[in-house]
């Protein structure tokens, strides 16, 4: 059921894993929410995650980058297990999380300030504001941006670290659906400019089949990975192709079908 | 494009309605702006010399002479603000509260030297306020230098010493097990209780009172400074450290600077206890400064002076706050439009 190809080149690793959490009304009790979790990333694959709301995603995204530790599993960034949160894995989440106190040149700087490579690597941070189209906007702070410019701040401070791999969980889920395309586009042209390997989580169906190599479905919770649509269209792609349509129409009897196993 | 056309253009504000409102307000000052405190001040001075057989000649001479310096000074601002753009929308702004505190000397004139209605010699009338300011300006001065200088060392002794306790307690579970109770049983007690033993304890007076003083600041700052930092959003803390954040990152570049805007409000509340404890401690210890001039003024009943003193110290408060405010201001930019007070 659960296919999987492990190779060498896979730049993220993910086998058996588990995670409960206390159970909201009984903290004694504790409620599984991911249940055996195992599938792999090749190196310079664009992955999407999609799946009921509730179902762990996010868990999932907090686990690989080291913000939570798993109950029982495995998980490995090459061949380093993880341990604890890491520059070489960087997550973007819906809300940008701008630091409001900085600019937005600020902002991008901050993984190399972090890192104390500020002053060898300054002449990226350049690089990185005109990669997001920002280069004019260094000196603004974060509440002037608009939603779509914020985002594209936080993947470029995510960006500057050269993450191995960049989790992204429903990183265009709270922009309208103009600026949702575009910013598609835009996330696109980042990872085949940059090869970034990236897991991105979305409830968007149009958007895992307009950007993914693979798409992995998950079951409500306990959350599994229930399916995964490998025969991806070739790109660039078209949202209007009877192809896309069609993909999308069976991903949806999928998802039906899995809502009904999920209840069973 | 320059950056403040691209603030303007990211904040949405045309730069049509900006042309309009500074045509609005580059037009003349109406009449009654330009005359309203001019005639304000004729009209205490009128007031003034009505009454002024009953009161001492030095008295009359300088309050007459303020008055004539207002309406002086306020014609040639009138002139000047024909031909100077800012001084103009500072004058229309600033015009109604000027006039109505020049009126309120001349209220305050009938009511005290007019009709004697306060008994004296508790309520003097603005002109000898007037006077002993005049008068006694080398002592005041004197005494405004030696507050502020206690001000100062107990405001920064008590920050210091606050943002550090603050940071700890925030930050870190153990020093907030251990911290806490001690901060909530020691906090609430006014630093003016502590009076007693502070005198007992300490060398010198300059140094028991500088000591309350930081005392008082110390409470609010590192209450408000540990709130700030231990609800820092867990979001941002998570954001760093995916970045590659070591701890001294997530301390000095995450938690303070989202704590900045709890930590000035820690400071507001802390200046405020400071200005409290400032005059009691001065009054009974120091004996030097603005809270030992009021109290030593009104033992000698000399009440004229201790409102020359209540006048230089709202004006030496009110600095002070002013200065911290703009401080706020300078520091917390990033913040600007949801900060409203
Ligand atoms: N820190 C936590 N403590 C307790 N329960 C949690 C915590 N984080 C997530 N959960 C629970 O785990 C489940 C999965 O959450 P999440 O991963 O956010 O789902 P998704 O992102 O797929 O919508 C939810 O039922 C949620 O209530
Ligand atoms: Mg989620």
């Amino acid at each position: 059921m659960v296919a999987f190809a492990e190779t060498d080149a896979s730049a993220l690793r993910i086998r058996e894993i588990r995670k409960s959490f206390p159970a909201p009304d009984d903290p004694v009790t504790k409620r599984l929410v991911l249940d055996g979790i195992s599938f792999s990333v090749a190196a310079g694959e664009l992955v999407c995650l999609i799946g009921p709301s509730g179902c762990g995603k996010s868990t999932l995204l907090r686990l690989i980058a080291g913000l939570d530790s798993t109950d029982s599993g495995e998980l490995f960034i090459g061949s380093q297990p993880i341990s604890e949160p890491g520059a070489e894995r960087g997550l973007v989440f819906q809300d940008p999380n701008l630091f409001p106190w900085l600019t937005v040149r600020r902002n991008i700087e901050a993984g190399l300030v972090a890192r104390r490579v500020l002053r060898e690597k300054r002449n990226e941070v350049n690089e990185f504001m005109r990669l997001v189209g920002l280069e004019a906007f260094g000196g603004a702070y974060p509440h002037h941006l608009s939603g779509g410019m914020a985002q594209r701040v936080a993947l470029a401070r995510a960006l500057i670290n050269h993450p191995k791999v960049l989790l992204l969980d429903e990183p265009l889920g709270a922009l309208d659906a103009f600026t949702r395309m575009r910013m598609q586009d835009e996330v696109l042209r980042l990872w085949e400019n940059r090869r970034t390997t990236m897991l991105l989580v979305t409830h968007d169906i149009d958007e895992a089949i307009y950007m993914s190599d693979r798409i992995m479905i998950m079951t409500q919770r306990p959350g599994r990975i229930d399916r995964i649509i490998t025969d991806a269209l070739p790109r660039p792609r078209d949202r209007s192709s009877s192809d896309f349509l069609r993909l999308r129409s069976d991903i949806l009897e999928l998802l039906h079908f899995a809502g009904d196993s999920a209840t069973a | 494009m320059n950056r403040a056309a691209i603030q303007s253009t990211l904040a949405g504000t045309e730069p049509e309605r900006d042309a309009t409102e500074l045509t609005r307000h580059g037009s003349t000052l109406s009449w009654r702006v330009q005359w309203a405190v001019p005639l304000a001040a004729l009209f205490d001075l009128a007031i003034h010399l009505l009454f002024s057989k009953r009161a001492p000649a030095v008295e009359t001479h300088s309050y007459s002479l303020l008055m004539y310096e207002i309406i002086g000074v306020s014609i040639v601002l009138n002139i000047v603000q024909r031909f100077w753009m800012p001084l103009r929308s500072w004058m229309r702004h600033m015009c109604p509260i000027f006039t109505a505190a020049i009126l309120l000397f001349g209220v305050w004139d009938v009511v005290t030297l007019g009709f004697q209605m306060l008994p004296l010699p508790y309520f003097p009338g603005p002109a000898a306020v007037l006077r002993s300011l005049i008068s006694d300006r080398g002592l005041l001065l004197d005494s405004t230098l030696h507050s502020l200088a206690l001000l100062v060392s107990g405001y920064a002794v008590g920050l210091l010493v606050g943002l550090v306790s603050g940071i700890c307690i925030g930050w870190s579970g153990p020093i907030r097990y251990w911290g806490m109770p001690l901060l909530k049983v020691v906090g609430p007690i006014p630093a003016t209780a502590w009076i007693p033993l502070a005198m007992v304890i300490s060398p010198s007076a300059f140094v028991s009172s500088a000591g309350l003083i930081a005392l008082a600041v110390w409470f609010p700052v590192t209450m408000l400074t540990a709130s700030g930092i231990s609800n820092t959003r867990a979001s941002y803390l998570d954001v760093a450290r995916t970045l590659g954040a070591g701890r001294t990152y997530l301390i000095f570049r995450v938690a303070i600077p989202a704590a900045v805007p709890n930590i000035f409000i820690g400071l507001f509340m802390g200046l405020g206890a400071s200005f409290l404890t400032l005059v009691v401690a001065e009054s009974v210890g120091v004996k030097s400064g603005l809270g030992w001039y009021v109290s030593w003024a009104q033992g000698w009943a000399e009440y004229s002076k201790v409102y020359a003193a209540l006048i230089i110290m709202a004006a030496f408060f009110s600095t002070v706050m002013t200065l911290l405010f703009k401080v706020r201001d300078r520091v917390l930019v990033w913040q600007k439009g949801t900060i409203k007070w």
